[in-house]
């Protein structure tokens, strides 16, 4: 998630209603546009495919919010390739965070398992965007309490570098260099009305990312 | 939220619902293999006790140590207390101790409000005096949104010892912030003075409230508590404001039957009913537990320093 969405609020939650972007917008500038989201989700899924012989082992993990969004695009895409559903959840890993401390509480997200558990599969981790890792790292502890997967993988629609733990990315849609001053902005049509990825300059009155966001 | 948890009247509509949301998810982890979070990792709660429980303190202690928590737990008999240790000084010895939050029984009405003055730590009322019990109000909300969909609208009967019960006021102050309709109902010797002021309807006829209710529930005896006449027998009590086989034909079909334990079987509740499919006596005591993982999570979960901004 991008410090853009660090703080979403209760309610809100409605398909469509977009979440305020923080930032001036006007000077956000745009790195993917909607077409480039699409062709980057849909080459994820076929990657998704090839490296795993198929799809009969998959399961697909979005991480909240927008990375459930993007977990529901890729089983749509992969069906159309495959022709079969795999099954598909969310993974809330507020819980497990390593800087629950570091701010006020933070109110908890969806977690929604697919009935057959994750035991023996292939678990794809997908989020928005790579950044530190540590939450990528959250979702791995909060995984092996849910089950034991046959193996792990992460996709995301942006790494923008500046990772903070040994953590890489499988499937990436969009290497993206940044500064830690910067901030990136993932919409989907889904929660902001339209598919974009915004590079803006850092949001007034925030720390530097990568202290404060763990993102 | 406030620091704090004390009464079920501190909590807006948006607080109230956000508990009950965030147990939601914490119910999931008592489905898992591994029940435990590693959310309260290094933080402190003790579990203060000045009155006899099994339920509260244990399920309280229980979610504690599903959140990763050290846990504490201190009752009156056994400690230094009964060697004449004021609140205060046993308040300051737990504060010593570095303790996060103090969940807090005690004989006296506003214990836990003294208590909160007196240390840094957050405290939660675990049922003081007569006055309020605020989590048991959460669990039992939390048992009827699951049961019946909503909250809005729903009308709850509150039944039997209303006088002595502090979750007969905590639920009426609940209920009310998140929009039920409320009777009580109970023999005029039973209801507290100043019950007109509470917002609630008050009836002392069960079968003329019993029809238009979605939700009944039944209130202890609390006989520990009665120095007085208070009703002639327990069996005309039980005949009166007793829920049985016959009263229970008269609630709607989706009617539900609440009890906050411990039962009085054949006193306020038969047998039958306590047992029955209505019956959420059984799920109360486990939503328990994920609704107080739930308030512990937003009491402890965040910067304590900084309070609770972000919750909206």
């Amino acid at each position: 998630m991008t410090p853009a969405h660090a703080s979403p609020r209760l309610g809100d939650t409605s398909p469509g209603s977009p979440r305020p972007v923080s930032g001036d917008p006007t000077t956000a500038r745009p790195v993917l546009d909607t077409a480039d989201v699409g062709r980057a989700v849909t080459r994820i899924a076929h990657e998704i495919v090839e490296r795993n012989h198929g799809a009969d082992q998959i399961v697909l993990l979005g991480i909240p919010t927008r990375g459930v969004t993007l977990a529901r695009r890729l089983v749509t895409r992969i069906a159309a390739v495959e022709g079969t559903t795999v099954p598909s959840g969310s993974v809330d890993v507020t819980l497990y965070r390593d800087d629950l401390r570091l701010r006020g509480v933070r109110p908890l997200e969806e977690t929604d398992l697919p009935p057959d558990g994750i035991d023996g599969r292939v678990v794809v981790l997908v989020d928005d965007v790579l950044f530190s890792g540590r939450t990528v790292r959250a979702a791995l502890d909060a995984l092996s309490e849910f089950g034991r997967p046959r193996a792990v993988q992460l996709a995301v629609l942006v790494d923008r570098g500046h990772r903070e733990l040994p953590i890489r990315a499988d499937y990436v849609g969009k290497n993206i260099p940044t500064s830690l001053r910067e901030t990136v902005h993932v919409l989907l049509t889904e929660t902001d009305g339209r598919d974009g990825v915004l590079l803006g300059p850092a949001d007034v009155g925030r720390a530097p990312a990568g202290t404060e966001e763990a993102r | 939220m406030n620091r704090h948890l004390l009464s079920a009247a501190d909590l807006s509509r948006d607080d109230a619902l956000l508990v009950l949301d965030t147990a939601e998810e914490m119910a999931q982890v008592a489905d898992r293999p591994i029940k435990k979070l590693p959310t309260l990792r290094g933080r402190t709660v003790v579990n203060l006790f000045f009155e006899d429980s099994t339920r509260t303190r244990t399920s309280f202690e229980l979610a504690a140590k599903r959140l990763s928590a050290d846990v504490i737990n201190f009752s009156a008999k056994g400690s230094s207390v009964s060697k004449g240790e004021s609140l205060k000084d046993t308040a300051l010895t737990l504060e010593a101790m570095g303790a996060d939050a103090v969940v807090v029984r005690h004989w006296a009405s506003g214990a836990p409000h003294r208590l909160a003055h007196w240390i840094r730590g957050s405290v939660l009322n675990a049922g003081d005096g007569t006055h309020e019990h605020p989590t048991q109000a959460l669990l039992d909300a939390f048992t009827m949104r699951q049961r019946l969909g909503r909250l809005e609208g729903l009308n709850v009967g509150i039944v039997g010892d209303v006088l002595h019960s502090r979750v007969a006021r905590s639920n009426v102050l609940l209920l009310h912030t998140l929009g039920a309709d409320v009777t009580v109902v109970a023999p005029p010797t039973l209801l507290p003075v100043g019950v007109d002021a509470w917002p609630c309807a008050v009836s002392f006829d069960l079968d003329g409230v019993l029809p238009k209710c979605d939700v009944v529930m039944m209130l202890r005896v609390q006989r520990e508590r009665m120095h007085g006449g208070f009703f002639p027998t327990t069996r005309e009590y039980s005949r009166r404001y007793g829920l049985d086989a016959r009263r229970l034909a008269m609630l709607p079909d989706d009617a539900i039957v609440m009890h906050p334990g411990p039962m009085n079987r054949g006193v306020e509740i038969a047998a039958e009913v306590a047992d029955g499919v209505r019956s959420t006596i059984v799920e109360q005591v486990a939503n328990g537990v994920s609704v107080r993982m739930a308030v512990l999570y937003l009491l402890l979960g965040g910067d304590l320093s900084a309070g609770s901004e972000d919750v909206a």
